[in-house]
């Protein structure tokens, strides 16, 4: 079974191989920005960068369960990783916003209350902290099954990430509805028709 | 009617240095004749150096070869530039086909050092060479019942990979009143840098409008027309809501989605700061009378 196999495969890569893999592009990009890069306007490419690697690292945390249903493959492994890298990116991308392209301070608030597509992305990363703060194993044991209950606000957080990209481009692109479609499929997937069981 | 506006913006980067020495012997001579000798050039010259090179013709907003910022420049080179010809018609006395080389043969080509601010918040100085676009309307001869003027982009599927997608509804259009039109700050730029308008940047000859935000500015122009009804826009036509005909730089009116208070110069690196937008772009005191007695958070 090749389904087998690939598991043999994954269960030789360790957790921490994840967190360099996925942790080095940040220090790249900045090294990238500082260097020129990243164009003549690194402030947003970054911005852009990271909030996209964000995205990214969302949809395969997304797709672990249905990955493990639909193929076999189990990388619930990695899951925590995943998930507190993607984390990871939303602090960098937010801490770029407003450090290096918003500025002032007087500013940052006006924005986020002022600019819908702000909002639905600041609204996010609010909802990715009780997330993130028991992503430890004492928190899964002592939440039991609401902890399960409580991590579907992934799906949420996902779904608001896709949206804060497309509302922010100019015309209708491509991209961000890219993202919103395949971050969609992921969630679908998992939906049941009444009757049937129920499984996450 | 060309040279009826002085670049107020500087640089010996930009001009060779005899024609900058005497352009300054010039304004020396000028304001020296006013009595103001030793004022010199204004106080915020210094920190409008006109960007580089690599920058303008690197970060570009030019859809049809598509939406990322480096697109043009990598797709753009696809696009045939000459032979070229810019139809003009509507409400001219001489209707017709004119050819991009014959336009270049009677035009005078000058430098105009402008700030370049985008409708997204960031600008740019750039040093242009081209001819006012009253000349060249005034070549075609506009009727009395002309009010407004109507441009379109040249449209082609196999030299412009981003009109794949429906972005924005193809061919890319805009306009500009009459007046506007003929104010001697609007150009039709063919160079940049004394060199010629590279592809990325709208070859072989573009709109540049100061005062309003970029994308007012239309890029390889095919088609001029002469109206007497407003035009329809292509960003405009896109969301009425966040663009409006008229877009002059107005840091007091924001975008829907994001404030046009401030703005950041390309090519400040990682740590450039944002500085505030100026009033008509800082063509205030030339265009403002374009728009005596107008709303302009109505007419936005």
């Amino acid at each position: 079974m090749w389904a087998e196999r690939i598991n043999g495969l994954i269960r030789q890569v360790p957790v921490w191989a994840i967190w360099l893999f996925y942790g080095a592009p940040s220090v790249w990009l900045f090294y990238l920005g500082l260097t020129g890069g990243l164009g003549a306007e690194p402030i947003k490419a970054l911005e852009r960068e990271l909030g996209k690697i964000a995205l990214q690292l969302l949809i395969i945390g997304l797709s672990i369960t249905p990955l493990r249903q639909y193929v076999g493959v189990n990388l619930i492994r990695f899951r925590r990783a995943f998930g507190l890298l993607a984390f990871f990116y939303v602090c960098l991308h937010l801490l770029v916003w407003l450090v290096l392209d918003v500025q002032a301070p007087a500013r940052i608030w006006t924005e986020i209350v002022k600019r819908p597509y702000v909002m639905v992305g600041f609204t996010a990363f609010l909802l990715m902290i009780p997330l993130a703060l028991t992503s430890n194993t004492w928190s899964v044991r002592r939440l039991g099954p609401s902890w399960r209950r409580l991590h579907r606000l992934t799906y949420v957080v996902a779904v608001l990430g896709a949206v804060h990209f497309l509302w922010l481009v100019k015309g209708f692109q491509i991209e961000p509805l890219i993202y919103l479609a395949v971050i969609l499929g992921l969630i679908g997937l998992r939906w049941r028709p009444l009757g049937q069981s129920r499984r996450v | 009617m060309a040279y009826r506006w002085k670049n107020t913006l500087s640089s010996q980067d930009v001009t060779p240095e005899a024609a900058f020495l005497s352009r300054r012997t010039l304004i020396g001579a000028a304001l020296a004749g006013l009595g103001l000798a030793g004022a010199g050039l204004p106080a915020d010259a210094e920190s409008l150096t006109p960007n580089t090179w690599e920058d303008i013709t690197r970060y570009n907003n030019y859809y049809e070869f598509g939406t990322d910022k480096g697109d043009p420049a990598r797709n753009a080179r696809m696009l045939t530039v000459a032979p070229w010809t810019v139809r003009i018609d509507g409400l001219v006395d001489r209707p017709g086909d004119y050819a991009f080389d014959e336009i270049m043969r009677v035009m005078t080509i000058e430098e105009r050092i402008y700030r370049f601010r985008c409708v997204e918040a960031w600008s740019m100085v750039v040093p242009w060479n081209g001819f006012e676009l009253a000349d060249l309307l005034a070549l075609a001869g506009v009727q009395p019942g002309a009010k407004y003027v109507a441009f379109e982009t040249v449209l082609r599927a196999d030299e412009m990979p981003g009109v794949r997608y429906r972005v924005l509804d193809w061919p890319y259009v805009e306009g500009l009143r009459l007046d506007e039109a003929r104010h001697p700050l609007t150009i039709m730029a063919t160079g940049i840098y004394g060199r010629d308008i590279p592809a990325q940047n709208g070859a072989p000859l573009r709109l540049v409008v100061p005062w309003k935000y970029g994308f007012k500015s239309i890029k390889s122009v095919v088609r001029i027309t002469l109206t007497d009804k407003e035009p329809p826009t292509s960003w405009n036509k896109a969301n009425a809501r966040e663009y409006g005909f008229y877009s002059n730089v107005n840091p007091e009116v924001d975008h829907p989605r994001w404030s046009q208070a401030t703005e950041r110069q390309i090519g400040g690196g990682l740590f450039s700061p944002r500085k505030p937008t100026l009033m008509f772009n800082g063509y205030g005191d030339e265009v403002a009378g374009l728009y005596a007695g107008m709303d302009l958070v109505k007419n936005f």
